[in-house]
């Protein structure tokens, strides 16, 4: 079990996906491209704790809003 | 509750777009446009008289490129600067104009493309650029110790590696080269650039039609083996092929300028070659050469607590955005320690820079590689007197006379 503040999920939208790659620049650890029509792959779903911070500037950067990040305890209902 | 200008009103008072930077620092914006960027959204007045808006704030301007409410199709834009020959509006994007569609035709394109640019295979190309870089300055460092920076080294590495990568012959490129540099050249009217376009389009459907018959290892090749026409790959092929030449050499050549004109910086680089990457970015935020980028209203849409009407332009000032205080603070300062990360240099949304990883490793292996070659590089010529580009679709200079101390020149 992670502490809450560990958590932290993300999700990608493979059809809204420019493949502009700065997600895979920003945080390589987090995200990849497919070769074949280079969007975006996510390597970590639930980043760890030392990709957490490059993978919400990830997030932030991405042109196509591609990305999304949740913290369950901040979602929880 | 602030004042709001009728529709006649404001029409009669909302200020052109500014484009001279004749009076200040030539790697600010014009003042005048850093003037009217004290609201993020404001009123712009049109060539054609249309009164749409300008976005200068750096939110409002990613807001704007990041919404498909937002269209990039050329025919439903006002144009900002007068471009003679087409007083009657834009026409449509011609076949295979990626920069001028919008969802899903543009789609469509960008996919096939996407896979072609990543990061990973953009890394891949690090050693042959630098063997490119390297050329270019043995045959620069021979020709000393004076140079046109621009013809001599930011040119020709980014034109060596698109041909390269799009299997266009380099030897050719008085076929293409000053096709392109008309496109990109605001003085010219239509009827020349029609000609140019249309010239490109030619030599490279041609370069297609050869491929089709006899492939080899390059993107054009591969893109045949699509479901592409030869006029939609002629009509990519030919984007492809001006944005790789004529985007990072400005940024090259610009960059060197700055570089020089600021030397704490350069030698900040010079100390610390792992600085590159980072330094890149802070170049592509402080001259942001790609400016403006317009898009047009396809509905009703409220951008920065204001309501943009359907119909209506939005001029998208890279330049102002990228020098938004809230976002870069003490902006008009090049600080190659700084985190520029977020710049609008590459635009934003569905259209950013297709090519930008190639831009970057181009950038980072390319300055380091030439103020480690050239020591003592400087200007030939006093700073005032070096040719800008103000009237072209990419800023930057017309020619960077350099110098250096050849004996200083390791071997």
């Amino acid at each position: 079990m992670s502490a809450p503040q560990d958590s932290l999920r993300l999700h990608v939208d493979r059809d809204r996906c420019a493949g502009a790659g700065m997600c895979a620049l920003t945080a390589p650890e987090v995200f990849d491209q497919d070769d074949e029509e280079g969007l975006v792959l996510l390597r970590q779903p639930t980043p760890r704790p030392e990709h957490q911070a490059a993978a919400r500037l990830a997030a932030g950067l991405c042109p196509a809003g591609a990305i999304t990040v949740n913290s369950p305890d901040a979602t929880a209902s | 509750m602030p004042y709001e200008p009728t529709a006649a009103e404001a029409a009669e008072s909302a200020p052109t777009l500014p484009t001279d930077r004749r009076s200040g620092c030539p790697f600010d914006p014009p003042a005048e446009l850093t003037a009217l960027a004290d609201r993020p959204l404001r009123r712009l007045r049109y060539a054609d008289g249309h009164v749409g808006w300008l976005a200068t704030g750096h939110a409002a301007a990613r807001a704007v490129l990041a919404d498909p409410r937002f269209s990039s199709r050329y025919e439903l834009m006002h144009s900002p600067i007068p471009m003679a020959g087409l007083e009657e509006g834009l026409p449509p994007a011609q076949t295979g104009d990626i920069i001028g569609l919008d969802a899903p035709e543009h789609t469509r394109y960008r996919r096939l493309l996407t896979g072609r640019f990543t990061v990973r295979r953009m890394r891949q190309l690090t050693e042959r650029v630098q063997e490119l870089t390297a050329e270019c300055l043995d045959a620069m460092e021979q020709a000393g110790p004076t140079a046109d920076l621009v013809t001599a080294f930011a040119q020709p590495v980014p034109a060596l590696m698109i041909c390269e990568l799009l299997g266009v012959p380099y030897a050719e490129r008085e076929r293409f080269q000053s096709r392109v540099a008309t496109l990109f050249d605001q003085t010219a009217d239509e009827q020349a650039k029609g000609e140019a376009y249309t010239g490109l389009l030619l030599y490279v459907r041609e370069l297609v039609v050869a491929k089709r018959a006899e492939p080899t290892d390059d993107l054009l090749s591969d893109l045949t083996t699509t479901d592409l026409t030869d006029e939609e790959l002629a009509g990519i092929g030919g984007v492809l092929l001006a944005a790789g030449l004529d985007t990072t050499a400005n940024m090259l050549a610009l960059g060197t300028y700055a570089l020089l004109s600021n030397p704490d910086q350069l030698d900040a680089l010079r100390a610390d070659p792992g600085l590159a990457g980072q330094a890149v970015e802070e170049l592509l935020r402080y001259l942001s050469v790609a400016d403006p980028i317009p898009r047009a209203a396809l509905e009703d849409v409220e951008v920065a607590g204001v309501l943009v009407k359907a119909g209506e332009t939005v001029t998208v000032s890279v330049q102002a955005a990228d020098r938004d205080p809230d976002k870069f603070p003490d902006p008009d300062r090049l600080d190659l320690h700084r985190s520029a990360t977020g710049h609008l240099a590459f635009g934003h949304g569905a259209h950013q820079c297709l090519g930008q990883q190639l831009a970057r490793v181009e950038m980072t292996v390319a300055f380091p590689a030439l103020f480690a070659r050239f020591p003592t590089l400087r200007l030939a010529v006093p700073p005032e007197e070096v040719p800008l580009r103000d009237r072209a679709n990419i800023y930057g200079v017309i020619s960077l006379p350099v110098t250096w101390e050849q004996e200083e020149v390791a071997p």
